[in-house]
């Protein structure tokens, strides 16, 4: 691991301040995903802004009957809310579908948002991979790329988003609380949080410099039966090959995003329309772009499969 | 200025560079010192472990893993994959498990750590330690007490609520069925394959609390 210094901020502001204000500084809260790179050195910060005192462990009820979440309430306070349970199960089903209980435990909602990818070339520092190093290629595209993108890809990067709780705040249509180094609030739009990588995959996110993230917001619930459904290469703890979040209404509408395929969460709200014919009429539009390579072209009736299933289990349910 | 006085030949870039790995090899300090900001001050840092206060004076860069081992020595918590990735270096803090290995030192300031050390002695077993003993709960024993940290804490979680990925119903509270119990244990990795004896083990000491 690379040396670094490291504080413990009072305030976000303050916390954005420091990160702003110093070329290489980097947010610290969980860690379970920052400090596992440093270790790789695949992450090299300078300075560690440490941001668990700033009081953002609450999840309070909005003005508007939706949830606040702040940026730092663990993945498992999140997944045991009783009003998250009730109200948005996508959530905490998406929740605890990932990582292991120890990692949940420490790991935040902000930095669940903010983990990097798990494709095995942004890990390996012998390979090129153009998010580890910008234009020293892209290892993945001609390797094995079981786990990668089929659609939303690049021919810089065909990572994914290796997330599933942003999978189901997608669906849910949560936003993004933010303040930066001069104390500015702004609100993203989950849909607009996360990138395409584009000519430029080591940018994840929206996010500018030092901007820090406090609290994720969920509108009203929806009502409905909701659904997350991965399917991955073992039971329990394992990224997800490909996976659904759905919110389904009894008269057979409803929301969909896809997690495991793309550098973001997928979801296109215009195929949603198509939820009643069945799921290859929604997976026809949602996935007309699909490149998918040799080793992941599964992952495409994969999915239209997936969906199957949830929209079974919704209707059983 | 002559740019000949800045020309440095390969051979004295070797010496110096060999010079300096000598002098940082004895521990003696070299003669450029890092930055100020960079240097690896000795952060202090107070926490609990196993009911014990305990101040450190740390690089900022140590682990609570490597805090507990190589500064405490208490050996019991182990190092495996040091990645987050097999649950060798549970421990609970503050109530919950976690991997000692992805987390600093440095961010645990004021925390309740227990290890294996804290739960029970060779005396006085733990009821985990005993049930894990009885139903023989591990071959090398390597990954046993990140297992048996992991599960008392699974079985506070349970008792508390938390969801898992097994539970058919979210609204209701979980029970430590076998299917909850392995799936809640999936982040701690046996290789010699003791899980139908761990989650035996774990299954007794729930029974024993209803």
């Amino acid at each position: 691991m690379r040396l670094f210094t490291y504080e413990r901020a009072k305030t976000p502001a303050e916390a954005a301040r420091a990160v702003a204000g110093q070329p290489g500084a980097k947010f610290l809260a969980g860690g379970t995903n920052l400090i596992d790179l440093m270790k790789l050195e695949i992450e090299t910060p300078t300075h560690l802004v440490d941001v668990q005192d700033l009081k953002l462990d609450r999840i309070e009820q909005t003005g508007e009957g939706g949830l606040k979440i702040g940026a730092l309430v663990s993945n498992t306070a999140l997944a045991s809310d009783a009003r998250v349970r009730r109200d948005y199960g996508v959530l905490a089903r998406a929740i605890v579908a990932g990582a292991s209980g120890q990692l949940r435990n420490k790991a935040t909602t902000a930095g669940n948002l903010l983990q990097r990818t798990r494709c095995p070339y942004f890990y390996d520092t012998n390979m090129p991979c153009n998010k580890r190093k910008p234009g020293s290629g892209c290892a993945a595209i001609a390797g094995y790329s079981r786990q990668l993108a089929v659609i939303g890809a690049s021919d810089q990067c065909i990572a994914t988003h290796p997330g599933d709780m942003a999978v189901a705040l997608r669906v849910l249509d949560a936003t993004v609380e933010t303040v930066n180094a001069a104390g500015e609030p702004r609100a993203i739009p989950i849909a607009d949080f996360h990138r395409l990588p584009g000519a430029t995959p080591h940018i994840d996110t929206n996010l500018a410099p030092g901007e820090l993230i406090t609290a994720v917001t969920l509108p009203r619930p929806l009502g409905g039966r909701h659904v997350y459904e991965k399917v991955r290469d073992r039971a329990s703890y394992a990224f997800a090959l490909v996976s659904v979040a759905a919110v389904i209404q009894w008269d057979g509408t409803g929301r969909v995003a896809f997690g495991g395929v793309a550098h973001k969460p997928w979801r296109i709200e215009a195929a949603e329309a198509a939820m009643p014919q069945g799921a290859a009429a929604v997976t026809t539009s949602l996935f007309a772009d699909a490149k998918p390579t040799h080793d992941n072209a599964f992952k495409v009736p994969l999915a239209t499969r997936t969906l199957a299933a949830v929209i079974a289990e919704g209707n059983a349910a | 200025m002559e740019e000949g006085e800045y020309e440095i030949s390969r051979r004295s870039v070797l010496v110096s560079s060999a010079v300096t790995a000598t002098l940082a090899a004895a521990g003696v300090s070299e003669a450029q010192p890092l930055p100020k900001a960079l240097a690896p001050a000795d952060h202090k840092v107070s926490f609990v472990v196993n009911g014990k206060g305990q101040a450190f004076s740390l690089d900022p860069r140590i682990t609570l893993l490597d805090a507990l081992r190589e500064h405490l020595h208490l050996t019991g918590t182990k190092k495996g994959c040091d990645h987050g990735q097999c649950g060798a270096c549970t421990v609970i803090v503050n109530g919950e498990r976690i991997n000692s290995c992805l987390s600093l030192a440095l961010q645990h300031e004021g925390d309740e750590v227990t290890t294996i050390e804290g739960l029970g002695t060779p005396e006085k077993l733990h009821p985990m330690q005993a049930a894990f003993v009885k139903h023989d709960g591990y071959q090398c024993g390597y990954c046993t007490p990140g297992q048996i940290c992991s599960a008392v804490a699974v079985l506070d979680e349970i008792k508390r609520g938390v969801p898992s990925h097994v539970q058919a119903e979210l609204t209701r509270a979980p029970t430590p069925t076998n299917a909850e119990l392995r799936e809640r244990m999936s982040g701690n990795i046996c290789r010699c394959g003791a899980y139908s004896n761990i989650a035996e083990a774990m299954a007794d000491v729930a029974e024993a609390r209803v």
